[in-house]
């Protein structure tokens, strides 16, 4: 290309750049403290945060705070003031235009006729103002974990926060401890077995937010490359092979590296009526264990797999064993190609569904 | 919170191990540990520290205050004077729980065991709970990714199996811009090698790749202690994989040692046995050129020490030799590297299993 590859700067300069660019516009920045349950400790690290940034000479206050979090306010040296009766008072803490805001109990309802209807929804408008927001969130009240903690628990929360809320923060944060620690003695094995569950699935969750925020740097930067961060398994299709078992395999191990699944077809023309049919009850199968399907029209299913595989950043291509016994010199064998081609990739061949 | 889970360990025989996980220096794992101690200490546990790694970092020196600092031991080695952890020293003491820094460490050679988590097995044998730190870059398993990433090769790695035996593994979390914050205000390193290490290692994209990397590693090790509680399980663990049995076909091929870190996670994550072999006309290789020989051998000796149940079979023909293997052994997947010798054949021949070839990791 042109001149301009020649003083491109560094990534992180480039991150930098882009940073700059989102305090120019005034936003405030968004940190979330994301426990798997109570009594994990999330409102001491956001307290802890608030008074170091204090300390570096930072304007900070509470916005809203919790009873137990008020005692352990009081526990310490020094103070953080408190603006209103701590239950996030939206148009006094404009007023009071704080650089750094603290709210606790991010999951609560404002009281009817003050602010929005919900607390989230005040802190995105605390956000637009330019203040920075500090605040704790426990798993059970992030919806789309609403479902699977009901299924651990038996219980669900009456209110809950969007899930694309944690998405778009700038910064999240794990507080982690170990559910002894949590459960304070009672020490029954199904109590400790579901705690193991939240805590894993709050893990996985900010995981995905990691991950997210992982994709976004290397697509502004076009690092194509996989750092196989998460295992992404490609299974890749045709009429003749045995795409059932590979689908399956592929969602199995998806499931167990916690992963992303794609399955891919390359149109092949002509096939008979019987050969059809089951491919098509093969990429129903595929939609149905939530594989993200792509099919498509490509003189060249290896150059098109491989295209794929490396936008996508996968990590494991699974493909069917060639049928052919022999390959002569002018007819390279095509998974042969695949192999050699697909550099940082494994791939895993399938058995041929008559050789069972 | 109060009431620490160290107390509510019922008393055993080997001391309990808890590992404090982070994904980079100055993240934060000391800091916790130390704060866990003083809970401990509080609640008249008889606690001590084994080791102790300032690095010149107040905060952390000053919540080691009130603890009892067991004295390191003086090593001479080339010349030098090196101090190390007195494990000897920790059992004469014997404390109920110890507090050990940096569980990858390498001690200097000359010292009694090579590894500082091999010091750890011996003070948990006496019956003594320990609380250690640990960087995820350290696993073994995790090192060619590490190093895709990162570029960079951790040559300080303890095995995953030593990992998983821990009791408790803590992810201690901190946003990558708020490490990086540490470094520039000095908090971390001196002046200087915080400038090299923000240029380099500490970049936001490698800290973000390492640290989607540590909470997944958190997240599957809590799976793992559940599937270890089985009797005590309320919701089964979802969609077990039956009886997965993978053999690794060792060569001389450098990517060998990949391929066994690649093959040995596989198996780990989907709860499957995992075996190696390599096959040569007779069982001590005396047909090989030496140095061909010599790193069989040491891919061998790796193979093992990551607890690998590892085989020499003498036969002519490698792919029949394989596939008789597998066959026997009820093998389910066959790994390999991409580029040895005679892989089509054995491809060709192992049709019934599943095959994976394994990529050497690029940079």
């Amino acid at each position: 290309m042109g001149a301009s590859d020649y003083c491109r700067p560094s990534p992180d300069e480039l991150l930098r750049r882009a940073e700059a660019e989102e305090s120019q516009a005034g936003r405030g920045r968004l940190k979330i403290f994301l426990g798997y349950a109570p009594r994990v400790g999330k409102s001491v690290r956001m307290l802890d945060e608030a008074f170091r940034r204090q300390k570096r000479g930072q304007d900070v206050v509470i916005g809203s705070i919790q009873p137990r979090g008020l005692e352990e306010l009081r526990s310490r040296l020094g103070n953080i003031e408190v603006v209103g009766d701590g239950t996030l008072d939206l148009a006094a803490i404009l007023q009071r235009k704080p650089h750094v805001c603290l709210v606790d109990e991010l999951a609560l309802s404002n009281p009817p006729g003050r602010g929005h209807a919900r607390r989230w929804q005040d802190v995105l408008v605390l956000l637009e103002h330019g203040i920075t927001v500090l605040t704790a969130l426990n798993l059970q009240h992030v919806a789309e974990q609403q479902e699977a903690v009901e299924r651990i628990t038996g219980m669900r929360a009456a209110n809950s926060v969007p899930e694309d809320f944690i998405r778009r923060a700038d910064e999240i944060v794990i507080v982690d401890v170990p559910p002894e620690e949590v459960t304070l003695g009672r020490r029954q094995p199904s109590q400790i077995e579901e705690l193991s569950q939240l805590r894993q699935l709050a893990l996985l969750l900010a995981a995905e937010v990691v991950e997210l925020e992982l994709q976004r740097y290397m697509d502004l930067h076009g690092i194509q490359q996989s750092w196989g961060t998460q295992e992404r398994i490609l299974v890749c299709i045709t009429p003749r092979s045995n795409a059932r078992r590979m689908i399956e395999s592929g969602s199995r191990n998806a499931a167990s590296f916690h992963g992303q699944l794609f399955v891919v077809y390359v149109i092949q023309p002509d096939l008979t009526r019987e050969l059809q049919e089951s491919l098509e009850a093969n990429l129903d199968l595929a939609r149905k264990l939530g594989a993200e399907l792509h099919i498509i029209d490509c003189g060249d299913p290896i150059g098109a797999i491989l295209e794929f595989a490396r936008t996508h950043r996968i990590t494991q291509i699974f493909a069917g064993h060639s049928q052919r016994r022999r390959w002569s010199l002018w007819n390279s064998n095509p998974l042969d190609r695949l192999i050699q081609a697909a550099e940082g990739i494994d791939v895993r061949i399938f058995p041929h569904p008559h050789t069972r | 919170m109060s009431a620490s889970f160290h107390i509510l360990t019922p008393a055993k025989n080997k001391g309990s191990l808890t590992v404090y996980l982070g994904y980079a220096a100055g993240s934060g794992k000391t800091y916790r540990m130390l704060e866990e101690a003083q809970k401990l200490k509080l609640v008249g546990i008889d606690i001590a520290i084994g080791y102790f790694e300032p690095h010149g970092r107040k905060d952390t020196i000053a919540k080691t205050e009130g603890l009892e600092t067991i004295p390191r031991k003086t090593i001479h080695y080339k010349g030098a004077v090196f101090e190390e952890m007195d494990t000897e020293a920790i059992l004469a003491r014997n404390p109920t729980v110890c507090l050990v820094d940096e569980f990858a460490h390498t001690n200097v050679p000359g010292s009694t065991r090579a590894k500082r988590w091999e010091d750890v097995v011996v003070i948990q044998e006496a019956g003594i709970d320990v609380l250690t730190t640990l960087n995820v870059q350290h696993l073994e398993s995790l090192n060619d990714q590490v190093w895709q990433v990162t570029g960079i090769r951790v040559r300080e790695t303890v095995p995953d199996w030593v990992a998983r035996s821990a009791d408790e593994l803590v992810m201690v979390d901190v946003t990558p811009r708020a490490l990086v914050h540490r470094l520039e205000r000095g908090v971390v390193y001196a002046p200087e090698k915080a400038k090299h290490a923000l240029e380099n290692f500490f970049t936001e994209a490698n800290l973000t790749a390492l640290r989607e990397i540590a909470l997944r590693q958190a997240a599957h090790q809590v799976e793992d202690r559940r599937e270890d509680h089985v009797e005590d399980r309320v919701i089964p663990i979802r969609n077990p994989i039956r009886d997965v049995r993978i053999l690794l076909y060792l060569t001389a091929d450098p990517a060998t040692a990949g391929l066994i870190r690649r093959g040995k996670r596989v198996s780990d994550y989907l709860h499957g046995e995992c075996f190696a072999v390599t096959v040569a006309k007779d069982v001590e290789m005396t047909g090989m050129p030496a140095s061909e020989r010599e790193k069989v051998e040491r891919h061998i000796g790796f193979a093992r020490n990551l607890q690998i149940d590892t085989k020499v079979i003498a036969a002519p023909d490698v792919a029949k030799a394989l596939t008789e293997f597998a066959n026997q052994n009820r093998i389910t997947q066959l790994f390999l590297c991409r580029d040895v010798r005679d892989r089509d054949r054995i491809i060709e021949n192992a049709k019934d299993l599943e095959i994976t070839v394994v990529a050497e990791r690029q940079r």
